[in-house]
């Protein structure tokens, strides 16, 4: 189990090399990259705040939940955070379990939760020089249990 | 008592500061700490009376009972787990 926030670009290679093992027979990554637009505007990077000790204890938390769920601890997740560029990846996410169903899911599973629970915000740089910070839809929930 | 309050986002933009310390009656809840701010004045008053927040870096509730040095954080709503 590998979790961690960082300043630094992300290298997936590096995310990919902290899971695996001989009784897995499957590996999913998931990576959420940064685009080039948004609701029509063109965007010319991102800055991402975080609350860095929360975040950290709860990206474990997420993985933790993943790997009770689907029975593995070959779970690596990191999210960048600070300011990125166009195609830069915001969020890595990679597990290995026996059989790839299992590590489809819990990929699925983590970055869902990241979504949902996380604190980190979003703001984009937009061409005209303009930024803004992205409405959010989910409010973190106190003391709720989490499937 | 003394607290220490901490904005992040859109929330920080709104309150002009990343941080600030309070000075709350033995008792306080976290309510009180963010009815306090917004009395601040500085743009703070914009923000939700009934924000979500952590306590001590965990997610709580607003009738969180304050002690002595609590760390308190006002967080904006985050992205959400509904993809498009």
């Amino acid at each position: 189990m590998k979790t961690w926030i960082t300043d630094a670009p992300i290298e997936a290679a590096a995310v990919l090399a902290a899971i695996g093992a001989s009784t897995d027979g499957a590996a999913a990554m998931f990576l959420g990259t940064v685009r080039d637009h948004n609701d029509g505007r063109r965007v010319t990077g991102l800055e991402y705040d975080v609350y860095r000790p929360m975040a950290e204890r709860v990206l474990r938390e997420i993985a933790d939940a993943a790997g009770a769920r689907w029975q593995t601890d070959r779970i690596a997740a990191v999210h960048r955070v600070g300011r990125l560029d166009i195609g830069e990846t915001s969020v890595a996410i990679a597990v290995s379990t026996p059989h790839r169903a299992d590590a489809f899911d819990a990929c699925r599973y983590i970055i869902e939760e990241i979504k949902t629970r996380l604190p980190v915000w979003k703001r984009e740089l937009y061409a005209d020089g303009e930024t803004m910070w992205l409405d959010g839809r989910s409010q973190i929930v106190a003391g709720a249990a989490h499937e | 008592m003394r607290v220490r309050v901490y904005f992040f986002a859109f929330y920080r933009d709104l309150a002009g500061r990343d941080e600030l310390e309070l000075e709350l009656d033995a008792g306080a809840t976290a309510r009180d700490a963010v009815a306090a701010l917004r009395k601040d004045g500085g743009g703070a008053e914009r923000i939700p009376a009934d924000p979500v927040i952590a306590v001590n870096e965990v997610a709580a509730q607003l009738d969180t009972p304050l002690a002595e040095g609590d760390e308190i954080a006002l967080l904006p709503p985050v992205a959400g787990g509904t993809s498009r």
